[in-house]
C-alpha cells in the first residue's frame, strides 16, 4: 500500500516527508509502549501511536521505519517534526482515534498479506 | 588489520527529550561507512535500549563503540545506582520503572532482554551504589 493511500485512508494531515508518499509499505503496528515497539515489531515499516514526545521518532528510526501516524488529533511539537523530517519519516496526524486508525488500515488490506 | 575505529558519546541523564542522540549519531556513522541494514539495525536496537537505561535508570553515562575488522563492541558505562539482581533484570517484563517512565513509553521490562537479543555477547558488570557498565558484541 502507498503511504498516500494511508493518508487518504485516515483523512490525515501530512506534517513533513511528503516527497516520499508514493513509497510503498507492507504492514504496520500500534503501540504507546515504545520498550514494546522495541522489543516486538519486526519489519513494520508504519507505526500508530498516540505518545507524543520525541522517543516516537527515535524509536522508529531505529527501527526502520518510514511512517508515523499520530492518532487522536495529537499535534506533534515543532521539535519532533523536525526530528522526523532529519530521519527521513512521514509523519501525519489523524483525528481518528487508534482503535478506529488501525481498524481502516486492517479493512483496507495494509498487513494482511495483500498489498 | 587495520586499526579499530573508535566513537565516544556522552549521554545525559538530565533530559529524556535529547535520550537517544548517541545511537541516532552511531546509526549515522555505520551508515556512511556502508554497514549492511542488518547489522546497522541491530547495534542501533541495542545501543538505544541501552543509552535509554542509562537516561531513565541511572542519570546518565557515557557510551564507547569500537569497531574491528570483526565485531562492532559497545560500551555503556554508568555511576547510576548499579542492578540488585542481574538475572531477574534480565527477564522479560521485569522493570522497577514507575508510572512516570511508562507514561514516556518505556519501563516494560523488554530492554536488557532485547539487548541480548540483538548481540553476540552482552555482559554486565554492576555494582550496587557504584554504577554499571553493559559490554556489547556484534559480530561482522
Ligand atoms: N543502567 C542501569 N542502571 C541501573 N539499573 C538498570 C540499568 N539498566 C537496567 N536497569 C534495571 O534493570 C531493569 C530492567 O531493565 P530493562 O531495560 O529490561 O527494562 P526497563 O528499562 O525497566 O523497561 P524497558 O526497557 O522495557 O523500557 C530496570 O527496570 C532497572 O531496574
Ligand atoms: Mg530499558
Amino acid at each position: 500500500m502507498k503511504i498516500s493511500e494511508i493518508q487518504r485512508l485516515l483523512d490525515a494531515e501530512v506534517l513533513c516527508g511528503g516527497e516520499s508518499l508514493e513509497n510503498e509499505v507492507s504492514s504496520a503496528c500500534c503501540s504507546d509502549m515504545m520498550s514494546d515497539v522495541l522489543a516486538y515489531v519486526k519489519d513494520q515499516g508504519v507505526l500508530l501511536t498516540g505518545l507524543l514526545n520525541t522517543q516516537v521518532i527515535r524509536t522508529a528510526a531505529m527501527m526502520d521505519m518510514v511512517c508515523i501516524v499520530m492518532v487522536r488529533g495529537k499535534m506533534p511539537t515543532a521539535e519532533m517534526v523536525a526530528l522526523a523530517k532529519e530521519s527521513g519519516i512521514v509523519m501525519m496526524h489523524t483525528k481518528l482515534r487508534a482503535y478506529e486508525a488501525c481498524g481502516r488500515l486492517y479493512h483496507a488490506g495494509l498487513g494482511r498479506g495483500e498489498v | 588489520m587495520t586499526e579499530p575505529l573508535r566513537f565516544h558519546y556522552d549521554v545525559d541523564g538530565e533530559n529524556f527529550s535529547s535520550a537517544g542522540e548517541a545511537s541516532v549519531a552511531l546509526k549515522q556513522n555505520l551508515r556512511k561507512l556502508g554497514y549492511s541494514p542488518e547489522v546497522i539495525r541491530k547495534v542501533s536496537i541495542a545501543m538505544y535500549e541501552g543509552e535509554i537505561n542509562m537516561v531513565i535508570h541511572a542519570n546518565g553515562g557515557v557510551a564507547d563503540v569500537e569497531i574491528t575488522d570483526d565485531r562492532i563492541t559497545i560500551i555503556l558505562a554508568d555511576k547510576g545506582p548499579g542492578i540488585a539482581d542481574v538475572e531477574l533484570a534480565m527477564q522479560e517484563g521485569f522493570s522497577t520503572a514507575r508510572d512516570n517512565i511508562r507514561a514516556l513509553g518505556f519501563g516494560a521490562g523488554m530492554g536488557l532482554p532485547n539487548m541480548k537479543k540483538y548481540t553476540d555477547d552482552m555482559k554486565i558488570d554492576t555494582e550496587v551504589g557504584v554504577g554499571t557498565t553493559i559490554t556489547m558484541v556484534v559480530l561482522l
